[in-house]
């Protein structure tokens, strides 16, 4: 552990909640000691020409472990999340044993601590095993710290069992985040259901089944008060309801992922299995509703939902390849190239809000200023590199942006004071 | 140009009257040029027996050999008109029409093909121009010119002449 | 292009081509000895992880009057599913030295993801609802053949059955437009896939009001399992709205033809029995099976598009 060593990032602009200005951060012990022009002594970290912002916050991550360690573990999961500049991951609930029980939790926060590359926070199931019938012991995930509950993988189909996890949650001060789709709607659903589709002859996803799932939300929330963020939304409509939602006062919260703002539904036309994830890539029309949705701040937060599954896994016929997409290592490259966004908007939506959202804001997602933990990214918003699949630190390969080139490069992540990732590298 | 239509004319007569001395008749004889240089030819010696022998019917086929070639493989093959072999070819003596005999791979491909309409009592060959070369162990039976020719010349014969276009060889 | 996966990919010059082939095939068949020389050699392995024996037994034996070498994986998907990926079954029957793969598969794309992990030239005999290339053809050189045209200019195809699951539909919808002819679909709009209003084809809910001005009639098969998915009430009433019957039947203009890819879903799509129809092509198209798809394998393996010379030339 090097933390008791001062550490300057030097040469850089400094970006949080109040704007940018050029300054060099100093670090020491744990925490941020100084912020100015010209600091010095210590040792120093080149971040000329880089942003240093608060360490970038996942809300959507699935670490894979315990249950498909082939495809990722919590360790090489927190390694590319630190390379991608992420000080913080919320671990999905999907693993096996699913996080609806203490012990699971704990497992997973101990080997999030034990990799020590990134804080992980565990999510916990919305209802017992996510099958949807009975809740979850909620109370006993949050008195063990669990702030934020889903069923992702699913949403919860049975809208009564909806209406008790709300008004239950709300008593216990919890958010609960939904993955919108309407099971009956979507059985074996491949992509959009679009023109392509038609013309391909692939079963498709409607929109509508993420929409009527949305609105139901948005309406339970608003007659139990209960706090919903709602992941990965896909479509213009979705936008639209939240955008809504927002006006009424609603406690509506609501994340992107980069691949949704970024590639469209005519990918499938290549059948590479790469391009299926749920929900599916959308229209051009949904993708501009999305980025304006990200631009005029409905869209709280990037999310990756960072999807890792192993090559023989995606060497399957498109009906059978599960789906997903890895996220973590490409979040910035993408998101900079897509969205018009100031550097200070793109750090709202990378790190502050995911931190309010997780309950971790104490700690993540600060702005930089003495006494602040020091969880920290230091990128480069202009540097252009390409995705190599086999350099990338995730355990698997289904990455959609081989040989693309993406704009925005993290050059040093921090987390707790420590450097995990150095020029690029990481160090752990 | 090697043959004069007028050449060519008396070419297919003297085979017309070889044709029928050695068949002793027309009886069980059919033609069958092979697509595309022989058919014109097995249609014109066809036409010069019925001139000998008014009472002859000598059934005419066509047949492309491209399915039975032995370079398939080496390069794209692409095949010319239909085969078409309206008679019974078993126990049949079928002579063979071509153009040009060169290396001889066509005349083996159309043996070959013969054999998968039936058994003919023998099969014989008829050819306009003999120009050498040949890579197999093949001989016409009957020959309207040999024609000493080097292995990359171009050889065309049709009803109006042959011609040969002497390549240059570098 | 040295695979035949669709009709789209494959463009009318290649449809036409493979027609025109295809009557190469028909007089070979009808020699005494159907057999000729020209794929030797040559390996073509059948991969059906759907079972149809029919159009299985049409493409092996037209591998083997072509004289070419045949392998046969009737694979279910289960064995797939065992551990071992499509990569990792395509790549190890591969190694055992394939030409062609023909292949036959419920998902969608299958063919296309199948072309990036062989050298093999590969031919879809069905994937999803996508596209039976095959079966297209069949059907353009049975019309052609019945008809005495080569082109379908003037001539109206009405499709009738449940086209959104089905992939003799897209394919056909495409072969016939590109050799001129109108298409016509009825069908319950449950049958129609969502987006068909974009199709270059008329769409009827009402079998009757189209069939006087028709000129080709395929029926297409309705599966049982329709029925519980919620595609149609029941399948009587569908037959009564959609069903070939004597009366429809008498409907149809004298010169007009009666077409289905098989097999027959009697009591369904078929009220009456098509030997009784004597404006029926369906023998035909059954017949014809075996010389498309020799003309395909032959084109692919030896003909314009195949280009295993050129791995020679560059060894």
């Amino acid at each position: 552990m090097t933390s008791a060593e001062r550490i300057v990032l030097k040469g850089g602009r400094v970006v949080d909640s109040r704007g940018e200005r050029v300054a060099d951060v100093a670090v020491q012990g744990g925490v941020v000691v100084e912020v100015g022009e010209q600091l010095g002594s210590g040792r120093t970290i080149d971040a000329s020409g880089c942003v240093v912002a608060p360490g970038f916050v996942d809300l959507h991550a699935h670490l894979r472990e315990p249950g498909k360690e082939e495809a990722e573990t919590i360790e090489t999961g927190s390694r590319a999340g630190a390379k991608g500049g992420y000080t913080a991951l919320v671990a999905m609930p999907n693993t096996d044993p699913p996080q609806d029980s203490v012990a699971v939790i704990d497992f997973v926060r101990e080997q999030g601590k034990r990799a020590g590359l990134v804080e992980v926070v565990p999510s916990g199931c919305i209802t017992l095993g996510r099958q949807g019938e009975t809740l979850a012991p909620m109370a006993e995930l949050a008195a063990a710290g669990v702030r934020i509950f889903t069923d992702d993988g699913n949403g919860v189909q049975d809208e009564l069992l909806m209406r008790r996890a709300m008004e239950y949650a709300k008593g216990l001060g919890v958010t609960l985040a939904q993955h919108c789709e309407v099971a009956t709607l979507t059985k074996g659903a491949v992509m959009n259901e679009c023109q392509c589709c038609t013309s391909l002859g692939l079963p498709g996803w409607p929109s509508i089944a993420e929409e009527l799932m949305v609105f139901r939300d948005i309406e339970l929330a608003r007659l139990t008060g209960a706090r919903v963020h709602f992941l990965h939304l896909s479509t213009a409509r979705s936008v639209e309801l939240v955008r809504a939602a927002k006006r009424d006062g609603l406690p509506i919260t609501a994340e992107v992922t980069p691949h949704h703002l970024s590639l469209d539904e005519t990918r499938l036309t290549t059948f590479d299995t790469v391009f299926k994830v749920n929900p599916p890539l959308r229209s051009l029309a949904d993708i501009a509703a999305l980025q304006a949705g990200v631009v005029d701040g409905t869209i709280d937060a990037l999310a990756t939902d960072h999807a890792p599954h192993p090559r023989r896994d995606k060497e399957l016929t498109l009906d059978q390849a599960p789906p997903g997409m890895l996220g973590l290592e490409t979040a910035l490259g993408v998101a900079l190239g897509v969205l018009d966004v100031s550097l200070t908007q793109l750090v709202r939506i990378m790190s502050i809000h995911p931190a309010q959202i997780a309950g971790i804001a104490d700690r993540h997602g600060r702005d930089i200023e003495p006494g602040a933990p020091a969880n920290l990214v230091v990128f480069d918003p202009n540097a252009t590199w390409q995705v190599e699949p086999e350099t990338l630190a995730s355990k698997s390969r289904n990455t959609p942006y081989v040989g693309m080139t993406l704009r925005g490069k993290v050059r040093h992540t921090m987390f707790n004071g420590d450097i995990t990732v150095l020029n690029g590298e990481a160090q752990r | 140009m090697v043959m004069s239509v007028d050449d060519v004319r008396r070419a297919i007569t003297r085979i017309a009257h070889e044709i029928l001395e050695r068949q002793q008749g027309s009886a069980s004889l059919a033609l069958v040029g092979l697509q595309r240089g022989g058919a014109w030819l097995a249609d014109a010696i066809a036409a010069a027996v019925n001139v000998i022998e008014p009472h002859a019917t000598v059934p005419v086929g066509y047949i492309d050999v491209s399915m039975h070639r032995d370079d398939i493989g080496l390069r794209p093959v692409v095949p010319g008109a239909i085969s078409r072999i309206d008679f019974a070819v078993d126990g049949t003596t079928v002579v063979l029409v071509d153009d040009v005999l060169f290396t001889g791979r066509t005349v083996r491909a159309a043996m070959e093909g013969i054999n998968t309409y039936g058994r003919p009592r023998a099969v014989q060959l008829a050819v306009l121009v003999d120009r050498g070369h040949r890579e197999l162990p093949i001989r016409p039976d009957y020959v309207g010119k040999n024609l000493p020719t080097h292995v990359d010349d171009d050889v065309r014969a049709t009803q109006d002449g042959v011609i040969i276009t002497n390549r240059v060889s570098s | 292009m040295k695979h035949l996966r669709s009709i789209d990919e494959l463009g009318h010059d290649g449809v036409v081509r493979l027609l025109e082939l295809t009557r190469h095939m028909v007089e070979i068949n009808a020699r005494p000895v159907p057999k000729v020389p020209a794929l030797r050699g040559k390996t073509v392995v059948s991969l059906f992880f759907e079972d149809s024996t029919r159009t299985r037994l049409s493409f092996e034996t037209a591998a083997k009057r072509l004289s070419a070498d045949t392998m046969t994986f009737s694979v279910s998907t289960s064995s797939v599913n065992k551990g071992e990926s499509l990569r990792d079954t395509i790549e190890t029957i591969s190694d055992m030295g394939v030409d062609a793969f023909v292949v036959r598969h419920k998902s969608t794309g299958t063919p296309w993801q199948i072309s990036d992990w062989t050298n093999a030239s590969v031919v879809n005999a069905g994937d999803g609802w996508h596209q039976h290339p095959t079966q297209a053809l069949v059907d353009c050189f049975t019309v052609r053949q019945a008809l005495g045209v080569e082109r379908f200019d003037g001539l109206t195809l009405t499709i009738v059955g449940d086209i959104k699951h089905s992939r003799v539909a897209r394919s056909n919808i495409s072969a016939f437009s590109m050799l001129g002819a109108n298409v016509v679909l009825v069908a319950p709009p449950t049958l129609l896939p969502p987006d068909v209003a974009h199709w270059p084809v008329t769409v009827s809910h009402r079998l009757d009001d189209v069939l006087a001005r028709t000129d080709i009639l395929y029926m297409l098969r309705l599966q049982s399992e329709r029925m519980s998915q919620g595609h149609v009430p029941s399948l009587r009433e569908y037959g009564e709205t959609f069903g070939l019957d004597a009366a429809r039947a008498a409907k149809l203009p004298s010169t007009a033809v009666i077409m289905h890819p098989g097999p027959m879903n009697r009591g369904v799509e078929m009220l009456v029995d098509p030997s009784a129809l004597p404006n029926s092509l369906i023998h035909q198209q059954v017949a014809n099976g075996v010389a498309v798809r020799m003309a395909v394998l032959f084109d692919l393996l030896a003909g314009e598009s195949s280009t295993a010379h050129l791995a020679t030339v560059a060894s």
